[in-house]
């Protein structure tokens, strides 16, 4: 049962709590210590902070009542979907409001002539796609959390996936977003016709971290369901040939639906769970799929298989039917769930670099497990360059976890050196403020605290994520000069 | 100081001049999309002498150009590595630079299976009101640090910046098209759309004007030639589509030469014929609506806006109807402070896009 705490910290939780349950059941505004200790992360456990207030709002008029009680009183809120987030951009405040969209999960409509869903923020992004089946139709985005990530995180974080070089990132596979402003005011961004009149602010609040509005419904584009796909599977006993490979193909003229490279650490971790079927030998190997009408499928299988070949592949294995091709992607899509297998703990990273520049990069993380004396197997959206290096550790064991933040940190250093990004699809969060102020120099920070405060004057969405202040930046500089680096000194460790 | 050093030199020495007397900036090119917009004021500030293709690796899928460049060299440079801009920007002349492309955001008939020229950027380099050279987004195709303002360029009209370098991504020439003529009344042929639109179909490019309907299939070859056989209609030389294509996009058909107000009319691509009065051609699979048409502003708009889209005066017309769709006040809010973010002195293409604005 909730039990009031006492005490000054919690003067405001009263306040807040009193004024929310004016309106809203006490089963929904939950401030006891044990009902709000579950909301104390998202999917990066290693950040945790127990939420002064969680509320669970049932519709859209109960958010604009929330989020108009929270400004009048000036209390943050950060809004949270399923919590799968891999860059705490869900990490509560212990003064803040945990505005948990959870319960608005209602699929609103399937429109399969005009192919638009539209649905509420706690959707899950898989479930779309299995409303939409029915008419031959699907949502396009799919994250590797597909079964459990909300369409409202989706658009937080603008989402990839395993087919963004073909179909694109949530920000192309949108048309409207609706919500409420930080006052509690309704606002809507984008259209169902292809665009509108003034700027186009859809790429604003897609991405945007909770930072901007809040969103209540959205707007999903579907696409008519291809009618068949078929995946290579291609070996190749040198990791950089198999990065030419990549590139050899795109060179073609292909864009494959799904272009995915796997390390030969991690198809062994991956092998000995899911039984894909993956060549061990290999030092590499590359998922190649190709979606379409039949006749383009075949055509361009052929395409991929004979460049695949030139490439050097050592072994290419086409899947013949559904159930082996959805094996093959087994492999690749439990790569997460494998590695927490082989090891006490892990840390995903999420940069993306210019594909040309692969073989570099993985020579520098190699050369990086040696420096920290940590393992890392590396899964990698090849076709868009995106990498997810794994680093393994151990949480229990001293100074594991910081030898982990160190080598993470110098390689998205290195991935922002060779023309890349310290994040392709997990956003910045809290996880990857500090990168932000190596990323971007102060004039272009400067300019999305600007953004940040056009929408929020007062800065109480999600407030000390995605955008560092310049203080941080500051005082980060300060560190490097004394030469160690000391992340998120502010926040609490498990 | 190199020559292209001493040109952003030049831009941010121009731009904070006019920023300390309040006098407006008028961007301009080629000035070929000049008739576009609500009005244009102030001196002229002309990006062309930053010209030139900055990187371009076609198996990287991402050409990066300085916005002086011309639109029709870039497209060259791609057409010779086999690649293309996949969102067709319409050109409306041979002087059209890549920076006005993207300012003016606009996307020809692959638009509705591409996807439009936003969504093609992903990255620029932007000198704001300040003089400041900014860069947001990279040359990559996954990219979520800090808010997307690259793509937010697009349809700007040059109100927040003056875009100096932009990163596009590159898409691979079909290897085989093909046109199809089918005679078919509006209704029936937005109904076709739509069926066709929900099934696997290399449809590239659509449009319906005067009870004929012509349809572009791209893709692989096995793909285009069944596509031909299971939709029938008429199959036409591939080497006078090519113009058509291009005129549709370049506005150069007959549809559009008249004195008349050109009407852009942009509707979910699902609904209903307009029943506006007048002439109407019909592109991206029914989402985008052409009308030659004499009827009020308030008429077209209040129909567009029943329908769930917005209309605008594109071509001739009394402009002070508003050439824009007005923003709701919460839209026009964050407006005004976004432009206060990039342009605090308002001297960026002032009334281009709102009178206010």
């Amino acid at each position: 049962m909730n039990t009031p705490v006492t005490g000054p910290r919690f003067l405001r939780q009263a306040e807040v709590v009193g004024r929310l349950l004016a309106r809203l059941p006490s089963s929904r505004v939950l401030y006891a210590h044990e009902d709000t200790k579950p909301y104390e992360c998202d999917g990066l456990s290693a950040y945790r902070e127990v939420p002064g207030v969680v509320v669970i709002p049932e519709d859209d008029d109960e958010v604009a009542f929330i989020l108009k009680t929270c400004h009048a009183s000036q209390v943050p809120v950060v809004a949270r979907g399923a919590g799968t987030g891999l860059s705490g951009g869900a990490l509560p405040m212990r003064d803040g409001v945990l505005l948990s969209l959870a319960k608005m999960k209602r699929i609103l409509a399937i429109d399969p002539v005009g192919r638009i869903a539209r649905v509420q923020p706690g959707v899950r992004n898989l479930a779309v796609s299995e409303a939409a089946a029915p008419y031959g139709l699907y949502y396009a985005p799919d994250p590797s959390s597909q079964i459990a990530c909300s369409i409202g995180g989706n658009v937080a974080e603008n989402s990839g996936g395993v087919h963004c070089l073909k179909y694109g990132l949530t920000v192309h596979n949108i048309l409207r977003v609706r919500g409420f402003t930080v006052e509690g005011e309704p606002i809507e961004f984008g259209s169902e016709a292809l665009d509108v009149a003034g700027l186009d602010l859809i790429p604003l609040i897609t991405g945007s971290e909770g930072m901007l509005a809040v969103t209540t419904e959205v707007s999903l584009k579907l696409l008519p369901k291809p009618e068949v796909a078929r995946c290579i599977m291609a070996s190749f006993d040198d990791v950089e040939a198999a990065g030419n490979a990549v590139a050899a193909i795109i060179g073609a003229g292909i864009i494959p639906a799904g272009l995915e490279m796997m390390d030969q650490p991690a198809t062994r971790a991956v092998e000995e769970f899911v039984h894909a079927g993956y060549d061990l030998d290999a030092k590499a190997i590359l998922l190649c799929e190709s979606d379409g009408t039949r006749e383009e499928v075949e055509e361009e299988i052929g395409r991929m298989q004979a460049v695949l070949e030139q490439s050097g592949a050592t072994g290419v294995r086409v899947s013949v039917n559904e159930a082996e091709r959805l094996r093959f992607w087994a492999g690749r899509k439990a790569a997460f769930p494998a590695v927490g297998r082989i090891s006490p703990d892990y840390y995903c990273m999420d940069g993306t670099i210019p594909r040309k520049r692969l073989g570099e990069i993985l020579r520098f993380i190699a050369a990086m497990e040696q420096k920290y004396q940590l393992r890392c197997p590396n899964v990698f959206h090849a076709g868009d360059g995106n990498l997810h290096p794994l680093i393994l550790f151990d949480a229990n064991k001293p100074d594991e976890l910081q030898r982990t933040e160190q080598f993470a940190a110098e390689v998205l250093r290195k991935c922002i050196e060779v023309g890349g990004t310290i994040t392709g699809e997990h956003g910045v969060g809290i996880e990857k403020i500090n990168e932000m102020c190596v990323q971007f120099e102060p004039h272009e920070l400067a300019c999305f605290r600007g953004i940040k405060a056009a929408f929020d004057p007062l800065g109480l969405l999600n407030p000390g994520k995605n955008i560092p202040s310049l203080h941080r930046c500051a005082e980060l500089g300060h560190m490097h000069v004394s030469g160690g680096r000391l992340p998120f000194p502010d926040l609490p460790r498990f | 100081m190199t020559t292209l050093a001493a040109t952003l030199a030049r831009f941010s020495a121009s731009i904070r001049a006019a920023g300390a007397a309040d006098r407006p900036l008028q961007i301009r090119a080629g000035g070929t999309k000049d008739f576009y917009g609500q009005s244009i004021e102030g001196e002229v500030l002309d990006p062309r002498d930053y010209a030139g293709i900055v990187d371009y690796d076609p198996s990287e899928l991402v050409i990066t150009a300085r916005t002086g460049t011309r639109l029709a060299e870039l497209e060259q440079a791609m057409r010779e590595q086999g690649q293309m801009l996949a969102c067709e920007p319409p050109h409306f002349g041979t002087a059209a630079t890549v920076g006005g492309a993207v300012a003016a955001g606009l996307s020809g008939p692959r638009r509705s299976s591409a996807g439009s020229l936003r969504d093609f950027i992903l990255g620029v380099r932007v000198m704001d009101g300040h003089g400041n050279p900014l860069t947001f987004g990279g040359q990559v195709m996954k990219n979520v640090a800090g808010y997307d303002v690259s793509r937010v360029m697009a349809g700007s009209l040059g109100t927040l910046g003056l875009l100096l370098e932009v990163s596009l991504k590159t898409l691979p020439l079909p290897v085989a098209e093909a046109t199809l003529r089918f005679e078919i009344p509006e209704d029936r042929a937005l109904e076709r759309l739509q069926q066709w639109a929900g099934k696997p179909l290399p449809i590239s490019a659509v449009v319906w004007q005067g009870g004929e309907l012509a349809i572009r299939l791209s893709g692989a070859r096995a793909a285009v030639d069944a596509a031909r056989t299971k939709l029938g209609g008429e199959w036409l030389e591939s080497v006078a589509t090519a113009q058509f294509w291009l005129g549709v996009r370049e506005q150069t058909v007959p549809f559009f030469a008249t004195p008349l107000a050109i009407w852009r009319v942009s509707v979910p691509s699902s609904a209903p014929p307009l029943a506006i009065p007048g002439d109407q051609l019909i592109e991206w699979g029914g989402a985008l609506r052409w009308c030659v048409t004499d009827a009020d502003a308030r008429t077209i708009r209040s129909r567009a806006a029943a329908l769930g889209g917005h209309a605008t005066l594109f071509r001739q017309g009394d402009k002070s109807v508003g050439v824009f769709t007005p923003l709701t006040p919460a839209i026009a809010g964050i407006h005004r402070d976004l432009k206060a973010v990039f342009d605090p002195h308002g001297i960026f293409n002032r009334s281009r896009l709102y009178t206010d604005f």
